[in-house]
């Protein structure tokens, strides 16, 4: 295994979105605040979501769920597309990388963004709205395996496009609602029996479901159900992603 | 031991119904100065790229320093430094950070390798722009960063593919002393793509052609030339043209003829059908075959 080789195209993947912070980092931060002291407010008289939480308290997880999401699928996504349109990408594909080694340096930086985004909102939700929790591991787990799995996603969807136009189709067909449809804003309990039934189809539904029960020890299924899922599809994601590399599909032409 | 930098075995490439590659066949010896001429849409870049992993085959084989580019991958792209020819932004980071970070894609880093990057940047006179970003740079400047690119991990092998297009004449001189320099110092097969013929006559010990994705032609410089069974005479001056002479010309100048006379032609023979012609002349100027003249030639043949 090329070691020095991966870490050193990680480090790039993380300092290229480092050095735009404000765009990488703080920009979706204040939109999720945004979304947290709009929707926080609105919705607080909508009723409990779990026994005992607080619609506030209910809602943070899912926000800080769908900020990692949402930059997690960014960060591979655009940095992968861009060093196709630049041409950079070929100093990548020149180098004694495989493809294991290429996907896990991507994926890892994504996980990265994913992470500082998330966890900049956590510590808003703790610090100022003084959200607590109950299983920091079973928080861990589920931030980490949901970045890598959209992280992975993204990747894809950085080795598919052409252009920022499908990339964007990617993303506010598929990305988007799929992250609104998870049970962010709500519990699906709370939604028409066939709307449940199509949010068990969700993969979404598993990582934030699983990530909720972290804080609250309370979930809309078990969460080694949401394990389970959540862990099949990074699977099923990486697969997909090691199979297009490992064939160079519309990367080595 | 082997002796081939790099071998094309069958090599076959198809886009949809186009064969970019017909069946490849070429060996390029160690420490050669290797010129592959052809057209533009020859095939040139797409062989180039297959021997990179850039371009994935139909069919066939290639080997880099004894490594196969698909089984073997890593050690070949190890032993292979690669040019190429779009110029390539990098708008994240500075020169000296790029070539940092493609030594450590190769697992190369530590204060040998920085003393290297020094080396380089000097080298390619990039020192004082280490710490601008590429898109910063003009397009010989940043032509000069992709060799210094290809050059960081140590390759045995380096391939230049059109280098000096778009170039000019300053720098183009400054590449070709850098690369006689690699090539005579430190051994490095050199392999080079241009449209520039006379560089490629100038620089290059054996020489290739590709036409339509086949090779027409791999021979050492002196033997390519050869085949060019003609000779061309230039007489400067004035007068009507006939006898032997007019049986010989090639073209008509502004102030005389161009002659083409088969190589074997005794000079003495020329000169005396010129004065028995009654032509007023005031000078003449002998050109043996020139690369140029093989690849037309060579290429008309089977256009």
């Amino acid at each position: 295994m090329n070691g020095w080789g991966v870490w050193t195209l990680f480090v790039k993947e993380v300092r290229r979105f480092w050095s735009v912070l404000v765009q990488t980092v703080l920009a979706p931060v204040v939109t999720t605040l945004l979304y947290l002291l709009v929707f926080g407010h609105v919705l607080q008289e909508g009723g409990v979501a779990f026994a005992g939480v607080a619609y506030a308290h209910f809602l943070i997880p899912g926000l800080i769920m769908m900020a990692l999401m949402q930059n997690a699928f960014a960060n591979s996504s655009s940095s992968l597309l861009q060093s196709k349109m630049h041409g950079n990408l070929t100093f990548i594909l020149l180098a004694p990388l495989s493809p294991w080694e290429f996907y896990l340096a991507f994926v890892a930086a994504a996980v990265v963004r994913g992470l500082v985004v998330g966890g900049v909102i956590f510590l808003v939700g703790w610090l100022v709205y003084g959200l607590t929790w109950q299983s920091a591991g079973w928080i861990i787990l589920f931030a980490l395996l949901s970045a890598a799995v959209i992280g992975a996603l993204g990747l894809l969807a950085g080795i598919l496009a052409d252009k920022y136009d499908h990339l964007a189709a990617f993303q506010n067909f598929i990305i988007v609602p799929l992250t609104f449809l998870s049970g962010v804003f709500y519990s699906i309990h709370r939604l028409p029996e066939a709307w449940q039934w199509a949010s068990h189809l969700n993969p979404f539904f598993y990582m934030v479901d699983g990530f909720r029960y972290g804080f609250f020890l309370q979930s809309d299924v078990a969460v080694e159900v949401s394990l389970a899922v959540t862990s099949g599809f990074l699977l099923f994601v990486s697969g997909v992603n090691l199979w297009l590399l490992t064939k160079g599909v519309k990367i080595r032409h | 031991m082997n002796r081939a930098a790099v071998e094309f075995c069958g090599v076959r490439k198809r886009y949809g119904e186009l064969w970019a590659l017909r069946g490849i066949d070429l060996t390029i010896p160690q420490g050669s100065f290797f010129a592959l001429l052809g057209h533009n849409g020859a095939g040139k870049s797409t062989l180039i790229n297959a021997m990179a992993g850039l371009v994935r085959l139909t069919s066939g084989q290639i080997r880099v320093m004894g490594h196969d580019v698909v089984r073997d991958y890593r050690a070949s792209r190890r032993a292979l430094g690669v040019v190429p020819q779009e110029l390539i932004d990098e708008p994240f980071f500075s020169v000296r950070q790029l070539l940092t970070l493609q030594s450590g894609y190769f697992g190369l880093r530590g204060r040998q390798q920085a003393a290297w990057i020094d080396e380089l940047l000097a080298r390619l006179s990039l020192s004082d722009k280490a710490d601008v970003k590429t898109h910063q740079l003009s397009g010989g400047m940043k032509r000069r960063v992709l060799i210094a690119m290809a050059l960081v991990h140590h390759p045995q092998v380096l391939v230049l593919d059109e280098p000096t297009a778009g170039v000019d004449v300053g720098l183009r001189q400054n590449l070709w002393a850098f690369a006689q320099e690699l090539h005579q110092k430190r051994g490095m097969t050199i392999i080079l793509t241009t449209h520039y013929l006379d560089e490629a006559e100038a620089l290059c010990d054996r020489i290739a052609i590709i036409h339509k994705g086949a090779l027409l032609a791999v021979e050492d410089k002196a033997s390519l030339l050869a085949r060019y069974p003609w000779k061309h005479i230039e007489l400067t001056g004035t007068g009507t043209l006939h006898g032997p002479l007019s049986d010989y010309l090639f073209s008509r100048q502004a102030q005389g003829w161009v002659f083409r006379v088969p190589r074997s032609l005794p000079m003495a023979q020329f000169l005396a059908w010129v004065e028995t012609s009654g032509l007023q002349w005031v000078d003449l100027k002998v050109r043996e075959a020139d690369l140029e003249q093989v690849f037309m030639q060579l290429t008309e043949e089977v256009a």
